[in-house]
C-alpha cells in the first residue's frame, strides 16, 4: 500500500508544490491511527496463537460467507447511493416544500439502532407482520419471505442510507454555484448541468458516503442476524460468543479487515485524484433554491416513501410498543438518567472525532503523499470491525496495563472514537476540498502560522461540514452497544443499553421509552445541526 | 472459611421468607460498626430481570453493588479477557456453560458446602466453583391455532419426521439453543446429534436469532413450533393474554426436557469475599427464590419454594442425567453445527 500510494502522490499535479506538513499535524494524525490500528494488533497477537487458523479461513464456509457479505455490501452501498444523493439534492438545493423538516426526518433512521429496525422491518413486512394483515381483506394469506439476501439488503440501506445523505448534503451546500451557472449559460440544461457538472464535482462525498454506508453493512450485526442473512459478523459473533476461545473469531476478524482494506483500496480509485475547489478569484456563495415546478410531486411521493419505510415503519413499532407499555404501566421515569448519559458520553465523542478528524482530513487533503494515505486509511480500520472485537481490545489492553483508566468514561470515549472517527474523516475531508488552498495560502503570505490559518481561516469554512460530522458521530455513538457493554464505568446505563436489555428479555413495551427518548434527542440535536448551517 | 460460612448462615437468617420487617434489617446493617463495603457483579442477566433483587440485597445488608450488565457469553469473555486483573466479584451468567468455561480457565473460587448443599447436585458444579440459582427449561412452544398437545411428538427425535417439514424454527446462533445442542451431544452422543440436527435440517427449519422472534413467528402463525427456553412465553402473556402460543415441556429424562440453570460463582480474585458470598446466599434465600417464581417465571432450585402455579414441577419435567458443566464444550457444537450447516 505505501508504494503505490508513494506512486500517486509522486503522480500528483507536475511540479506541485506539496508542502511539508508541520510535525505536530503529522504527530495529531498519526497517534489517531495508531488508535486505529489497535485493535487490528490486539487481532493479530491472537490469531497469532491459533494453530488452525489456515484451515477455518479456508474452510468452504467461510470463504462462502465472505462471499455473500461482499454482495450485501455492493447492494446495500449501491441503493444507499440511488437514495442519498437525490434526498440530499432535494432537501439542500430545491425549493421543495418543507425542506427543513424533510432534512431532519430523512436522517433520523440514523439514530435507529439496528437490533430495532430489524425487528421493526419483521414486523412490519414479515410474511405474517402488519402489511400483511391490512391485505388480508384482499385475500393475502402470507407475503413473501422477506428473510435472507433481500430482508437484510432493506434493512441495512433503510438505517444507512442517511450517510450518503449528510455527506453530499454538507457539499451541496458549500459547492461553488457558479459552475452550475457558467454551464447553464452555455446552453446546458438542468438535468444536463446536474449530470456533467454538479454530480462530477459530488464524487467525494459520495464516495466517502458510500465508504460508511459499506463498512457499517459489513459491521453490522443486529439487521443482519434478526433477517436471518449469514453474514461475516454473524459468524464472528457466534464464533465468540459460543466457543469461549477468543482465536478463532480473530482469525475471521482480520479477514473482515482485509475486506475493508479492499473496499477502502476501491473508494481511493473511485474518488479520485480531482481537484474541487474554486481557482479563480472571489468567493463562492449560497445557491439559490431550483424551483421544482410540477416535479415536486414525484419529489414528494420519493421522500415520503423514503421517510415512510425508514422512519414511520420503526417508529410506529416504538408506538405500538409504548401502547402496549402504558397499558401494563411502564413509564419515563427511570430512562432520565441514561438519557444524561447517552448524551453526555456520544456529544463528547463527537467533539472528540471531529477534532482528531482535522489533522487526518488536512494531511490527507493537502498534504498527500505515503504517510498521509496510510493515516487516513488506518483510521477506517476500527469501523469496520464488529464492536465486540473493539471493545475486547481495550479491555485486553487496558486490564492489563493500564489499571487505571479501565472502565473510566476517558476510556469509553477513545473506544467510541477510534470506532466513530472515519464517520468524520470522510465529512471533514469531502468539506476540505472545497476550500482553495489559495485562501491559506494568501493568509500564510500575511504572516500567520499554519495553526493559525487552519484555526482562522480554515476551519471557518468547513464548519458546516464539521457540525455534520459531529452529527453523524453523535447519532451513531448514541445506538453503540457492544463497545458501551464491555467498556463503560460499570453501573453507567446508556439508553442504547436500556434498550437492548429490554428487547433481549422481549420487554418490548419496556424498551419503548428509552427508544423513543432516542429518536427525540437525534431529531433535537440535527435540528441544532441545521440551525449553525443556517445562521453561517 | 469459617467465619465466612458464619456469616452466610447469619444472612440467610435475616432474610427468611417471613422477614417483612425489611426496614429492620436495613437498620441492623447501618448500626454495624464497619463499613460493609460494596462488591462488583458481573451480570449476564438483563437488569430487567435481577436489578431488583439487587437492590433488595442492599436494602437488607448495606453491601452496594456495581453492576455491570452484558450478554452471559460477553460477560464471560469479559473476565476471560480480563484474567487476574478482573474487578469483578461474582459472576452471575443464565447458562451453566458459560459458568463452567469461566471456571476451567480457574477464575473461580471454590464455594462453601453450605452453599452447595442448598440445591439440587444436577444443578450446581461438581467441582463447587458455580452454584445454579434458577432454572430454565428448554420446551418446545407451539401455535394453538393450528395444533393442539396432543399432536406433539413425546421426544424431540419426533420433529425430526418430515411431517414436520416447513413448520419448525429454532435460533442455532442462541447460547440456550447451543447448550441444548451440547446436551443432546453428551447425552446421546455426536452421532445421534449429528443425526438430529441433520433431521431437522431435512425440514428446512426457519431460522431465528433468538427465542424471542422466534417466538413470534409461532404466535403468528408462520411457523408451527419453536425450540424456545419455558419463560419467553410467559413473559408475552403477561404482556398479550391473548397470544396463539402454548408451551410443550417434553419430560422423561428426554434431552429437549433440559434445564439449565442462571448461576453464580465468586471470582477468585474477589477483594471482597465475604460479601460477595453473601450476595450468593441471598440469591438462594427463599425471598430472592420467590422473586424468580413470581417475576421471572424460572424454576426456583431451592427445596421448599413452588414454581408458577402454570409451571410444572421440575420433578414431572424430569431433566436428563448430565453435568452441567459439560456444556462449556461449546467449541464441539459449533463444529457439529457448522458441518450439517445449521450455522
Amino acid at each position: 500500500m505505501v508504494t503505490l500510494a508513494s506512486l500517486r502522490a509522486a503522480g500528483t499535479r507536475p511540479g506541485a508544490r506539496t508542502p511539508a506538513p508541520p510535525a505536530w499535524l503529522v504527530g495529531a494524525g498519526v497517534l489517531v491511527a495508531m488508535l486505529g490500528l489497535l485493535p487490528i494488533a490486539y487481532l493479530l497477537i491472537l490469531a497469532g496463537t491459533s494453530e488452525d487458523a489456515t484451515s477455518l479461513v479456508l474452510r468452504d464456509r467461510t470463504l462462502g460467507v465472505l462471499g455473500r457479505t461482499l454482495l450485501l455490501a455492493a447492494i446495500v452501498t449501491s441503493a444507499s447511493v440511488l437514495i442519498g444523493v437525490p434526498v440530499a439534492w432535494l432537501t439542500a438545493r430545491s425549493d421543495l416544500p418543507g425542506r427543513r423538516w424533510w432534512t431532519i426526518i430523512t436522517l433520523l433512521p440514523l439514530v435507529v439502532p439496528s437490533y430495532v429496525g430489524g425487528y421493526a422491518v419483521v414486523a412490519a413486512f414479515g410474511p405474517r407482520g402488519a402489511l400483511q394483515s391490512l391485505l388480508e381483506p384482499f385475500g393475502v394469506e402470507r407475503l413473501p419471505d422477506l428473510y435472507g439476501l433481500p430482508g437484510a439488503a432493506l434493512a441495512l440501506t433503510l438505517f444507512s442510507f442517511p450517510y450518503v445523505v449528510l455527506s453530499v448534503r454538507a457539499t451541496l451546500l458549500r459547492l461553488d454555484p457558479a459552475f452550475e451557472e457558467v454551464s447553464r449559460s452555455l446552453g446546458r440544461g438542468p438535468w444536463r448541468t446536474f449530470l456533467t457538472v454538479t454530480l462530477p464535482q459530488l464524487r467525494p462525498a459520495i464516495t466517502s458516503g458510500a465508504l460508511l454506508v459499506a463498512l457499517y453493512s459489513l459491521a453490522d450485526f443486529g439487521a443482519v442476524s434478526l433477517l436471518q442473512f449469514d453474514s461475516f459478523t454473524r459468524a464472528i459473533y457466534v464464533q465468540y460468543r459460543a466457543s469461549f476461545d477468543p482465536t478463532l473469531a480473530a482469525v475471521l476478524a482480520l479477514m473482515l479487515v482485509a475486506c475493508t482494506a479492499g473496499v477502502l483500496l476501491a473508494e481511493s480509485r473511485l474518488r479520485g485524484r480531482g481537484r474541487y475547489h474554486r481557482s479563480g478569484g472571489g468567493s463562492s456563495r449560497p445557491a439559490t433554491p431550483v424551483r421544482l415546478g410540477a416535479w415536486r410531486w414525484p419529489a414528494l411521493v420519493f421522500l415520503g416513501l423514503v421517510v415512510g419505510l425508514a422512519v414511520v415503519v420503526p417508529v410506529g413499532t416504538i408506538g405500538f410498543w409504548l401502547a402496549r407499555g402504558v397499558s401494563v404501566g411502564e413509564s419515563f421515569a427511570t430512562v432520565w438518567g441514561p438519557t444524561l448519559n447517552s448524551v453526555l458520553a456520544s456529544g463528547l465523542a463527537a467533539v472528540l472525532a471531529v477534532l482528531a478528524s482535522i489533522p487526518v482530513a488536512v494531511l490527507a487533503v493537502r498534504h498527500r503523499g505515503a504517510l498521509a494515505a496510510l493515516v487516513e486509511r488506518a483510521t477506517y480500520a476500527g469501523f469496520a470491525l464488529p464492536g465486540i472485537v473493539i471493545g475486547l481490545a481495550f479491555v485486553f489492553v487496558a486490564a492489563r496495563y493500564l489499571p487505571f483508566v479501565y472502565q473510566t468514561l476517558p476510556l469509553l470515549l477513545v473506544a467510541y472514537l477510534v470506532r466513530f472517527v472515519p464517520e468524520a474523516v470522510g465529512v471533514t475531508r469531502a468539506s476540505l476540498l472545497q476550500v482553495s488552498p489559495r485562501l491559506e495560502e494568501v493568509a500564510r503570505t500575511l504572516g500567520r502560522s499554519p495553526a493559525r490559518v487552519l484555526r482562522e481561516v480554515t476551519l471557518p469554512i468547513i464548519r458546516p461540514g464539521l457540525a455534520a460530522g459531529g452529527a453523524l458521530v453523535f447519532l451513531t455513538a448514541m445506538k453503540e452497544l457492544p463497545t458501551t457493554i464491555l467498556l463503560a464505568p460499570t453501573g453507567f446505563d446508556t439508553l442504547a443499553v436500556r434498550i437492548w436489555s429490554a428487547t433481549s428479555e422481549g420487554f418490548f413495551a419496556r424498551a419503548a421509552p428509552p427508544a423513543l427518548l432516542m429518536v427525540v434527542v437525534a431529531a433535537g440535536s440535527l435540528w441544532f445541526v441545521l440551525r449553525q448551517e443556517r445562521s453561517r | 472459611m469459617a467465619p465466612i460460612a458464619a456469616l452466610a448462615i447469619g444472612l440467610a437468617a435475616c432474610s427468611a421468607p417471613d422477614d417483612s420487617a425489611a426496614p429492620a434489617a436495613s437498620r441492623s446493617a447501618s448500626e454495624q460498626p464497619a463499613d460493609p463495603g460494596s462488591i462488583t457483579v458481573y451480570s449476564g442477566r438483563s437488569e430487567e430481570l435481577v436489578g431488583p433483587l439487587l437492590e433488595r440485597f442492599t436494602e437488607e445488608t448495606g453491601i452496594a453493588i456495581e453492576a455491570r450488565y452484558g450478554d452471559t457469553a460477553e460477560m464471560a469473555n469479559l473476565i476471560l479477557t480480563e484474567g487476574e486483573n478482573s474487578p469483578a466479584d461474582v459472576y452471575y451468567g443464565q447458562d451453566a456453560g458459560a459458568l463452567g468455561a469461566v471456571a476451567e480457565e480457574g477464575l473461580l473460587a471454590t464455594l462453601p458446602d453450605e452453599i452447595l448443599d442448598t440445591v439440587d447436585e444436577r444443578f450446581r458444579s461438581p467441582s463447587g466453583e458455580w452454584v445454579g440459582i434458577s432454572g430454565r427449561a428448554r420446551v418446545v412452544v407451539y401455535n394453538t391455532d393450528a395444533l393442539s398437545e396432543g399432536d406433539l411428538p413425546d421426544s424431540i427425535f419426533g420433529f425430526t419426521d418430515p411431517e414436520w417439514s416447513g413448520r419448525i424454527g429454532w435460533a442455532p446462533t442462541n447460547g440456550s439453543f447451543q447448550s441444548f445442542v451440547t446436551a443432546l451431544r453428551v447425552i446421546e452422543g455426536e452421532d445421534r446429534a449429528r443425526e438430529w440436527l441433520e433431521g431437522i435440517q431435512a425440514n428446512e427449519p426457519s431460522v431465528y436469532e433468538g427465542n424471542n422472534p422466534a417466538l413470534d413467528a409461532v404466535a403468528a402463525g408462520e411457523i408451527d413450533v419453536a425450540f424456545i427456553n419455558h419463560y419467553y412465553l410467559m413473559q408475552r402473556l403477561a404482556e398479550d393474554p391473548d397470544v396463539a402460543a402454548a408451551n410443550y415441556y417434553l419430560t422423561d429424562g428426554d434431552p429437549g426436557a433440559l434445564v439449565n440453570v442462571a448461576g453464580a460463582g465468586i471470582l477468585s480474585t474477589s477483594e471482597n469475599e465475604e460479601a460477595a458470598l453473601q450476595l450468593v446466599e441471598f440469591l438462594l434465600s427463599a425471598e430472592a427464590q420467590e422473586y424468580f417464581a413470581s417475576e421471572t417465571k424460572e424454576f426456583p432450585l431451592v427445596a421448599g419454594v413452588e414454581p408458577d402455579a402454570d409451571l410444572p414441577s421440575l420433578d414431572e419435567i424430569g431433566t436428563p442425567e448430565i453435568d452441567l458443566s459439560d456444556l462449556s464444550d461449546l467449541e464441539g457444537t459449533l463444529e457439529l453445527l457448522q458441518e450439517v450447516g445449521a450455522l
